[in-house]
C-alpha cells in the first residue's frame, strides 16, 4: 500500500516536473517555427473532418431532441438557443477534446513511446538536442492553440447541424431559431468554452507526451502506454470539466464584469 | 582523454556497474568486450551523459560529464557521437533528413545546398548514394547502421561511441560495418569506444580490448596480447567464440 502510494506520488511528481520543464523550455528557447507549424497541421488541420462530423451530428441530434421534447410544451422556439448554449459551453469543448484525444493524443503517445523504446530519444540527446524542445514543446504549443480553434469550429458545425434539422426538417422559421441567440448568448458562454478547450488541450498533450516518454518494455509497452494515456485523458477531461464548470459558473460575476469592461 | 572513475550504476536492486575504472587515450579505439547484459551499453550511456551514475564520475577531456547541468551537458556532448544498437534512425524523417539532423540543429549558418552537398558526401562514404529520400523502414538492418554512421560522420565528432555495431548482422555485412568504423576512425582521427560481444569484431577494429564482467573491467590489453591474458572468465568467454586462426598464428 505504502509502496503504491509512493509510486503514484513519484508519477505525479514526474508529470508536474515535465510540465514545468516544457513551459520553461517553451518560454526560454521556443522551438523552431517549422516544427510548431507541422504539429499545428497535424493537431489542427487534420482533425477538422472528424471534428466537423462530430460537431454536426451532435448539433442535429440536439436539435431533434430539443424540438421533440419542447414543442408540446410550447417551448420549441428555444431549440436554437439550447443547441447553441449546449455546444458552446459543454458539448463542443468536451467532444472536440475526446476526438483529439483519440486521433492525436493516442498517436502522439504511440510515436513518442516507440521513439523511446527504439532509443531514438536517446539519439536526439546524444546529438546535443533537447528532446523537450525538439519533440514536446512544438506539440504543447500546437495543442493549446489548436484545441480552442477546433472547438469553435465544432460549435459552428453543431449550430449549422441544429439549424438544418430545426428549419429544414421540422419546418421551424429561421428567425425563430436565430433571433434569441444574440440576446441570450453572452461573452461568458464563449469565454467559458474557450477556457475549457484550452485546459483540455493542455491535459491531452501533457498526459499523452508524459506517457509516451515514460514508456518501457518494447511493443507491448507502447500498446499499454497508449491505452493508458487515452483512458487517463478521458477521465481527467470529464472530471476536469466538472470542476471547470463549477469554477467558471461560481466566478460568473467577476468574469462577466471583466469581459464587459475590456471587450 | 576519457576517464571513468569508480563508476556505480544500479536499476532497482540490481547493480550493473560496480566501481568501474577505465582510461581511454586520445585517438585510440578501445573495444569493451563482454557478455550480453553486463552493462556495457550502460557505460556508453554514462560517457555521453544520457544517464547519470549513482556514484563515481566520467571525465571527458577534463570536463566531469556526470556533474554538468542539462545545458552544460549539451555543450559538452556536441563533439561526441553515438551509434546505437538498433541504429536509432528517426522513423518520421527520411535518410537525407536523418543524416542532416545535427547540421540542421547546430549549424544554422549552413545553406540548404551546403547541407545537401554534405549529406550526399556522407552517404557516398557509407556506400548509400541515392538513398536520401528513402524512409528508414524501407532499408535493411545493415543499411540502417550505415546510414547511422553517415549521421555521425557528417558532423565529425571527436569522440565516437559504438554500441554493438555488428549485432544482428550477417558476417559479410558485419565485416562492412567494421571496415566503416575503421575508416571513420581514421578519417576523423577520433577517440572511439566500441562495445560488443563479438570477439572477431573486437579484434578487427580495436587498438586495445577490455573485458567487462561483473560490473568491472577485469582485463585490458593491446589487441595483440589480449587473447593471451590468463583470466578464467575471459578464457571461458574466448573458448565459446569462433576466432579466425590468423589472430593466433600471426598475432600470437
Amino acid at each position: 500500500m505504502g509502496t503504491q502510494f509512493l509510486q503514484i506520488a513519484n508519477y505525479i511528481g514526474e508529470y508536474v516536473l515535465l510540465i514545468a520543464s516544457v513551459v520553461w523550455v517553451t518560454l526560454k528557447r521556443p522551438p523552431q517555427w517549422s516544427l510548431i507549424r507541422d504539429q499545428m497541421f497535424e493537431v489542427g488541420v487534420l482533425s477538422l473532418p472528424v471534428v466537423a462530423i462530430t460537431g454536426f451530428s451532435t448539433g442535429t441530434v440536439l436539435a431533434a431532441q430539443s424540438f421533440f421534447q419542447l414543442s408540446d410544451k410550447g417551448l420549441a422556439s428555444a431549440t436554437g438557443l439550447m443547441v447553441t448554449k449546449a455546444m458552446m459551453v459543454e458539448l463542443g469543448p468536451v467532444l472536440t477534446a475526446f476526438m483529439v484525444t483519440g486521433r492525436v493524443g493516442a498517436a502522439m503517445c504511440a510515436e513518442l513511446g516507440t521513439m523511446r523504446v527504439t532509443e531514438q530519444i536517446d539519439a536526439i540527446r546524444s546529438m546535443a538536442v533537447d528532446p523537450l524542445r525538439y519533440l514536446i514543446a512544438p506539440r504543447f504549443i500546437a495543442g493549446i492553440l489548436m484545441l480552442p480553434l477546433l472547438t469553435v469550429f465544432s460549435c459552428i458545425m453543431g449550430i449549422i447541424g441544429g439549424y438544418v434539422i430545426a428549419v429544414d426538417y421540422y419546418g421551424m422559421a429561421p428567425n425563430t431559431f436565430l433571433d434569441p441567440l444574440p440576446i441570450h448568448i453572452t461573452f461568458f458562454d464563449f469565454f467559458s468554452g474557450l477556457v475549457k478547450a484550452f485546459v483540455f488541450g493542455f491535459i491531452i498533450i501533457t498526459i499523452s507526451c508524459f506517457r509516451g516518454l515514460s514508456t518501457r518494455g518494447g511493443a507491448a509497452g507502447v500498446g499499454r502506454a497508449t491505452t493508458n494515456s487515452v483512458v487517463i485523458c478521458y477521465s481527467v477531461i470529464l472530471i476536469g470539466n466538472f470542476f471547470l464548470t463549477i469554477g467558471l459558473n461560481s466566478s460568473y460575476e467577476y468574469i462577466n464584469d471583466f469581459l464587459n469592461r475590456w471587450i | 582523454m576519457i576517464t571513468v572513475h569508480d563508476l556505480w550504476k544500479g536499476y532497482g536492486s540490481i547493480e550493473v556497474l560496480k566501481g568501474l575504472n577505465l582510461e581511454i587515450m586520445d585517438g585510440e579505439t578501445l573495444v569493451i568486450l563482454g557478455r550480453s547484459g553486463v552493462g556495457k551499453s550502460v557505460l556508453l550511456r554514462q560517457i555521453i551523459g544520457i544517464e547519470r551514475p549513482d556514484k563515481g564520475y566520467v571525465e571527458v577531456n577534463g570536463v566531469r560529464i556526470s556533474n554538468l547541468n542539462q545545458y552544460q551537458l549539451f555543450n559538452a556532448v556536441k563533439s561526441m557521437g553515438m551509434l546505437f544498437q538498433g541504429a536509432a534512425l528517426f522513423d518520421s524523417l527520411n535518410i537525407g533528413e536523418n543524416v542532416a539532423f545535427h547540421l540542421r540543429q547546430h549549424s544554422p549558418e549552413l545553406s540548404d545546398s551546403e547541407i545537401k552537398k554534405r549529406v550526399t558526401e556522407a552517404l557516398k562514404m557509407v556506400d548509400l548514394s541515392g538513398t536520401e529520400n528513402k524512409m528508414p523502414s524501407e532499408m535493411s538492418g545493415g543499411m540502417r547502421k550505415r546510414a547511422a554512421i553517415a549521421r555521425l560522420w557528417i558532423y565529425k565528432p571527436r569522440i565516437l561511441l559504438f554500441d554493438e555495431p555488428t549485432t544482428g548482422l550477417d558476417p559479410i555485412t558485419a565485416g562492412q560495418i567494421n571496415e566503416l568504423i575503421r575508416a571513420t576512425q581514421k578519417e576523423l582521427k577520433a577517440t572511439s569506444v566500441v562495445v560488443t560481444h563479438d570477439i572477431r569484431s573486437a579484434l578487427e577494429v580495436g587498438d586495445r580490448i577490455a573485458f567487462h564482467d561483473q560490473g568491472k573491467i577485469i582485463a585490458i590489453a593491446p589487441k595483440a596480447e589480449f587473447l593471451k591474458i590468463n583470466n578464467p572468465l575471459l578464457q571461458s568467454f574466448i573458448s565459446e567464440a569462433i576466432i579466425p586462426a590468423e589472430y593466433f598464428s600471426k598475432k600470437g
